[in-house]
């Protein structure tokens, strides 16, 4: 890693907390990704037009950054396919019971100073390192 | 319609951002994960970038606006739910490298992994607001 990528990071983390501030305040609601997109599925709340455009805005903007930028369209899937539909099911499932996901408890959360998401946050790190670890460092 | 502009636009900052800082590419993130390998911090510059200007932003916006600022709870309770719900989500971040925000733009991407991904992501969101009481505000 290298001056350029740490400025990036740093820069891209700031329109990431910028961003979520916005939306914080023009939604009246802590706009975490998986409560954003997964009350979507509950119509009950008769607001999904404003979900809509905020996870419409997310979209447009990762891909015009990616096409803009080569070094943002880098990928490298790491897990076969197979285990995909797996993970998936996981992050849904975790981030609906435990209220939040990296950005929801991780950004809004902590950057508030709330304890719940300081410990979601550390729960999720920890859980995410140990399967990190276990999957890539076989036999260890 | 102004307020769905300036959604739209903080949306656009925020997959931006996820881009930009290489959180859309599951090696970084793995990398990052992988503190007994070769080690990549990338993510802990982009989640203390976050986390900062969340902050010194929100303070700015409560000051200016503080009726369209959501009540602050800062002792929301440590339960069972938050705990299991986050390890569960930890095991399925630390499998695919892939959370929420990063599934959707690498999913807008046509990425094949993610077009996996966020179907089954939002399986697992229906059966526990569903079956799990998740979400019961």
């Amino acid at each position: 890693m290298n001056t350029s990528t740490i400025l990036l990071a740093v820069a891209g983390g700031v329109l990431i907390g910028v961003g979520s501030a916005i939306a914080t305040v023009v939604s009246g609601r802590i706009p975490g990704i998986s409560g954003v997109f997964g009350r979507l599925f509950r119509p009950k709340y008769g607001d999904s037009l404003w979900r809509v455009v905020f996870l419409c805005g997310l979209m447009f903007g990762a891909v015009m950054t990616m096409l803009l930028f080569p070094s943002a369209a880098e990928y490298r899937p790491m897990a076969p396919l197979a285990w995909i539909p797996i993970a998936g099911l996981l992050v849904g499932i975790g981030t609906r019971v435990g209220g939040g996901c990296t950005s929801g408890h991780g950004v809004c959360g902590v950057g508030s100073g709330a304890i719940d998401s300081i410990v979601a946050t550390m729960v999720f790190m920890a859980a995410a390192i140990a399967t990190v670890f276990v999957i890539h460092h076989p036999g260890a | 319609m102004r307020k769905l502009i300036l959604l739209f636009v903080a949306g656009g900052m925020f997959g931006s951002g996820l881009a930009m800082s290489g959180m859309t590419n599951p090696a970084r993130v793995i990398g990052f994960l992988d503190i007994f390998g070769a080690w990549d911090p990338t993510l802990a510059f982009v989640m203390g970038g976050a986390v900062g200007s969340y902050a010194i932003a929100m303070a700015v916006f409560r000051l200016r606006w503080p009726a369209s600022c959501p009540a602050q709870d800062r002792k929301g309770p440590i339960s069972k739910r938050l705990v299991l719900g986050a390890v569960l989500f930890g095991i399925g971040w630390g499998i695919a490298g892939f959370c929420p925000g990063p599934a959707l733009a690498d999913f807008a991407a046509l990425r094949i992994e993610a077009l996996w991904f966020v179907p089954a992501m939002a399986i697992g969101m229906i059966l526990s607001q569903r079956f799990l009481g998740a979400d019961r505000d």
